[in-house]
Formats: C-alpha cells, sequence, structure tokens
C-alpha cells in the first residue's frame, strides 16, 4: 500500500468518526430525547388508540362531568364520555392531519420556491410576488376566513392550513436555490447535457433537502395549533369527533369541571413541544449554520494536512504572525 | 474547419463594464492555448462566453463551425457536450451530496450520448492519480487539490474535444499545482483535445502552452508563441508582468504589484506584439 492511500485512509477514518460522534451528540441534548420520547409515546397512543383507551370515543357509559377518579383518571364531558380515552383517539385525528398539513404545505412551497429560484426572470417575479400575497395576512386570520368560506370540516381546515403555510417553505427553498444554481456543479451538469428539470432534481433537491425539512418538523408544531385553534373555533372538526381544539371548545359550556379544558390543553402542549424539541435537534444536526456543523465543514477543508489546522487556538495566532509585516 | 474554436471580436458587458473588449482567438485539435493577465483583465469573462454562461454583448464564439448556445434552461445538445470547462474553485465544481464515483458517470453519460466510448469511473480516477476504490466516497472526504481532479476527470470523461479551465490551479497548493498542471496538458494532448488554459501565473503558463496570449483591461496586447514571448517580451504590460515573477534569490524581495501604477503605455497597441510566431517554426506549425 503506498503512502497516498494511507494518507487517504487515516483521513477518511478521521471524517467516519467524526460523523459518528456529530450526529449522536445532538441527538443526546436532553430536549431532543424529552422530544423523542413524549412523540413517541403520542404515536404509539393513536396507533394503537382501541387498545389502550378505557372506553370508546363516542361512548357514553359514565355518569356525566364527573371529575377524575378510579373510574375515568381525566374525568367525563357533559355527555358522558371519558375524557382520556378521547384524548387518545383525538391524537388519531390531530396527529395525521396535521403531518398531512406540512407535507402538502412543504411539497407546494418547495415546488413554487424551487422553481422561481432555478427559473428566475418574470416566473420568479410572478411567483414571488404571490408567495408575498399570501404572507400579507395575518395567518390565523387568513385560515379562518378560508376554513369559513369552504364550509367548516377537518378536510377544509387542513385545505386552509396548507394555503396559509405554503409560502414559508417556498420563501425558504427560493433563496436556497438561487444561492446553488450558480454554484459551479450545477453549471457543470449542464454542461453535460443535464435537462434543468434534472438538475433540480439531482443537483439542487438533496442539497435543499436538509434545512427544509428541520424546517417542516419545526411546523409541525404550528400546524397542530392552527388546526386545533381551527377546531376550537368551531371551524375544523365537528362534534362528535374526538379532536382536542373541539373538545376544549366543548368545555368553554362547562368552564367549572376545569378537566374538560385542561386536559386536552395539555396534550397540545406536549405533543407541539416535542415537534419543536425535535425540530430545534433536527437543525442543529442539519443546519449548516449551526456550530456542530461549522466545525465539521472546518474539519473537512484541510482533511489531509489536518493537525495543525485541527488545533484551534494555532490558527489565528498564525494569522496574526503573518499580517504584520505587510503593516 | 480544422480549428475547434473560433472567436470573433468578442465583447462582453455587465451593465455599463465592458469585461471583455473584442477578443479573438482560435484553437486547434492538441492545441494549448493560454490566457494570461492580472485579475479582472477579463480572462473569466473570455472563458464564460466562450463556454455559454455569458451571452456575448457583440462578435461570436463559433465551436465546430456553429454558434455556442447561451446556457439557459434549455438542455445542452450532445454536440455541445464536447466542450467542458474546468472551474476555479474545487469546492463548488462538485455536487456535495453525491458521490465522486456518480459525477464522473455524468461525464461517460454526456460521451456516450455522442456517440462515443469512455472509460469507468474507476480508470478515470486513476487517470487523474487518484484510487480507484475512492469512487463510493463523497467530496467532502478528499482535499481540494483532489477534488480538482475529480472535475477533471468528469470534464474529460465526456470526452471533449475542447477544455476550458478558469485558473483550475490557482485554488491549489504549490506543490500540487504543477503537478495537475502537467496532468491536465498531458491528458489533454492524449485525448487529441484543445484547450484554453486561464492563468495569472506565467510560470505555470510556460510550461504548459503552445501559444499565450496577454490580456489588459478586456484586450489582447500581447499573443502568440509561448517561448518567444517568455524569451523576448515586446509589449511593455507583458515585461511587467514577466518582472513581477518572484525569484527565489533569497532576499525574500516581494515584486511589486503591476497594477499598483498602471502607466499608459500598457494599454497602448503595437502591432508587433500580436499573433507572434517563431520565423524558423512558421512552416512547420502552420
Amino acid at each position: 500500500m503506498s503512502s497516498n492511500t494511507n494518507i487517504g485512509r487515516s483521513a477518511d477514518a478521521k471524517l467516519q468518526r467524526k460523523a459518528r460522534r456529530r450526529l449522536p451528540a445532538a441527538w443526546r441534548s436532553p430536549l431532543a430525547i424529552i422530544g423523542v420520547v413524549i412523540a413517541g409515546i403520542w404515536l404509539i397512543l393513536a396507533v394503537f388508540a382501541p387498545w389502550i383507551a378505557p372506553y370508546g370515543p363516542l361512548a357514553q357509559e359514565l355518569p356525566r362531568l364527573m371529575p377524575p377518579s378510579e373510574l375515568a383518571w381525566f374525568g367525563t364531558d357533559a355527555l358522558g364520555r371519558d375524557v382520556l380515552s378521547r384524548l387518545i383517539h383525538g391524537a388519531r385525528v390531530t396527529i395525521p392531519f396535521a403531518g398531512m398539513l406540512v407535507l402538502c404545505a412543504m411539497v407546494l412551497g418547495t415546488l413554487i420556491g424551487a422553481i422561481g429560484g432555478y427559473v428566475g426572470g418574470w416566473v420568479d417575479e410572478v411567483l414571488g410576488r404571490l408567495t408575498d400575497l399570501f404572507m400579507a395576512f395575518p395567518t390565523v386570520i387568513l385560515a379562518m376566513v378560508i376554513a369559513a368560506s369552504l364550509g367548516p370540516s377537518l378536510f377544509n381546515a387542513v385545505l386552509a392550513g396548507i394555503i396559509v403555510t405554503w409560502p414559508v417553505y417556498a420563501r425558504v427553498t427560493r433563496s436556497l436555490v438561487v444561492s446553488l444554481r450558480s454554484q459551479n456543479f450545477v453549471v457543470a451538469s449542464r454542461m453535460l447535457g443535464y435537462s434543468s428539470w434534472r438538475s433540480l432534481r439531482t443537483d439542487i433537491l438533496p442539497n435543499i433537502l436538509g434545512p427544509v425539512l428541520v424546517l417542516a418538523s419545526l411546523e409541525i408544531g404550528t400546524a397542530i395549533l392552527l388546526l386545533t385553534g381551527l377546531s376550537f373555533l368551531g371551524l375544523g372538526a365537528q362534534p362528535p369527533t374526538a379532536e382536542w381544539g373541539a373538545m376544549i371548545s366543548g368545555a368553554m359550556q362547562n368552564i367549572d369541571a376545569w378537566w374538560l379544558g385542561v386536559f386536552p390543553g395539555l396534550a397540545i402542549l406536549t405533543v407541539v413541544m416535542a415537534c419543536n424539541f425535535i425540530g430545534d435537534s433536527l437543525r442543529d444536526v442539519l443546519d449548516p449554520l449551526s456550530s456542530a456543523e461549522r466545525q465539521g465543514a472546518g474539519a473537512a477543508a484541510p482533511a489531509v494536512t489536518t493537525d495543525a489546522a485541527a488545533d484551534p487556538g494555532a490558527e489565528p495566532d498564525f494569522a496574526q504572525g503573518r499580517q504584520e509585516p505587510n503593516q | 474547419m480544422n480549428e475547434l474554436l473560433r472567436v470573433d471580436d468578442l465583447h462582453v458587458r455587465y451593465g455599463p463594464v465592458t469585461a471583455v473588449d473584442g477578443v479573438s482567438l482560435e484553437i486547434t485539435p492538441g492545441e494549448v492555448l493560454a490566457l494570461v493577465g492580472e485579475s479582472g483583465c477579463g480572462k473569466s469573462s473570455t472563458a464564460r462566453a466562450i463556454v455559454g454562461m455569458d451571452k456575448p454583448a457583440e462578435g461570436t464564439v463559433l465551436f465546430r463551425g456553429s454558434d455556442v448556445p447561451k446556457l439557459d434552461l434549455r438542455t445542452r445538445r450532445p454536440d455541445f457536450t464536447a466542450m467542458q470547462m474546468v472551474f476555479q474553485d474545487p469546492n463548488s465544481s462538485l455536487n456535495p451530496r453525491k458521490r465522486v464515483g456518480d459525477q464522473i458517470a455524468d461525464g461517460i453519460r454526456a460521451a456516450k450520448a455522442r456517440g462515443l466510448k469512455s472509460n469507468s469511473p474507476q480508470e478515470w480516477l486513476e487517470a487523474v492519480g487518484l484510487d480507484a476504490d475512492m469512487v463510493g466516497r463523497y467530496p467532502h472526504q478528499f482535499s481540494g487539490g483532489q477534488r480538482q481532479r475529480i472535475a477533471i476527470a468528469r470534464a474529460l470523461a465526456a470526452k471533449p474535444d475542447l477544455i476550458v479551465a478558469d485558473e483550475p490551479i490557482s485554488a491549489l497548493d504549490a506543490s500540487s499545482q504543477a503537478s495537475v498542471a502537467a496532468m491536465m496538458r498531458q491528458l489533454c494532448l492524449d485525448a487529441g483535445a484543445g484547450m484554453l488554459f486561464i492563468s495569472h501565473d506565467l510560470s505555470v503558463v510556460r510550461l504548459m502552452a503552445d501559444r499565450l496570449m496577454v490580456m489588459y483591461r478586456g484586450k489582447v496586447v500581447e499573443s502568440g508563441s509561448t517561448s518567444l514571448i517568455w524569451n523576448d517580451p515586446v509589449h511593455p504590460y507583458t515585461r511587467a508582468l514577466l518582472s513581477a515573477i518572484p525569484h527565489p534569490d533569497g532576499k525574500g524581495v516581494l515584486p511589486e504589484a503591476p497594477a499598483a501604477e498602471a502607466p499608459d503605455e500598457w494599454a497602448s497597441h503595437i502591432d508587433e506584439a500580436l499573433n507572434r510566431v517563431p520565423v524558423s517554426k512558421e512552416a512547420a506549425s502552420e
């Protein structure tokens, strides 16, 4: 084996070690663990709701407005339905619909932003102004107006949510694509006969996926708030559907029965918080601006020379020493 | 139609700024033409206009006798993939999320689209002095010099007739500069391709180029056989560039920056300085 391959191997091994160390580091933070655990619990509850929940979501088998007790841990509502069971079944409504909202908004916004950024010119102008137009309205108010005009249903609430949240993705995607479009590797593949579409798919998309996914993971929390908010206002899920926002709305009529509002509120709080924790950790792992990645990039550049450059203390001194004779 | 590339009276403007002001050149197969000059003299703008990245304001760029189309949303026709470019910055030349073998395979696919055979990615990596088993790696696992070698391998894998190299070695450290430059010339000549080699470094260009063009403020001030210009510069700007090459005399004296004070004579037009051909070799080279 030549000395050249040895250098290559050792640099390679070093980078691999670095990557292995880097990924868990962000996930090892307490917030990330809490987020993953809470989200995991909710997912399990949602998937296995019929087996976990003590009662059916619509079953009226218990006394009305019963405070929390051994019979019903979270109490019962005005129709004698078990709040805990409705909460668990509510996870099956809110979480998948919020996920669908985020997924659709992400695909739509990314597509529009990527096309605008890549094509440029008047197409970019038109799509950019369209994005601005939607961002000019307050999100929740616009969602309310759209949901109300489409007619109250959970599906329409999701539709309204998509319409008000896609511009966020379009903006981020566009700026990422604009900065990537003029990169040499994109120009090089166009010179090798790549079509625009292929270049967008294979050169641009893989390089913007990280930041867009981070944004999407942070937006899941927003989407849940938006959907439960619309349901609370009567524009989303309709009774008797077990939906957290609608449950809180129902609690308004029996304000003394505190358990009706507090437990669905806690459910929303924990899910949104978990989503945000996960999103933050994901950003730390993937975002080029986060500190972990910056260290990674700094180490990757002088990969072969390594040791002198890897010592963070040595570098600035060296640079200063060089500047003095010039001045 | 012997020449690969013919550029006639090329003007490139960026808004009110004229970056290239009437440059003409031609390159024949197997010939290395170097374009030298200080930063901002229009070398890179010339290169960008030749490959179609920028639209010429005036003049024509003919590759194998047909106009080079602007690189826009349309897919580049296969016959123009016979013109490839190597960029200055090796870090942005490669897709960070794609294995280097797959990126070289893009070049091979371009060659196949023109009905030509190309080697495997492994063989191309070996041709540029890297290990064949590196095909599965990503660009961040390579040094700058290695990345530039991979970018060169990708360009060569397309079996180009013409390579436009825009300062391909100036981002590399001194030790890899010479080896990459020599490798580029050798691979180019082996493939019978022509090369436009852009550099600000006359001492590298002397070893690589058959012909030389010296640019100053968007114009060609001196051109012709490399050895003639190197040994006997006619134009005052060429002389200034040559005297700016640092000499290892042990005194550590830095040369004066040529652009520090620009005498008017640098911009002067001297007929004898253009298209210089060695008298004895004239018949042989033509």
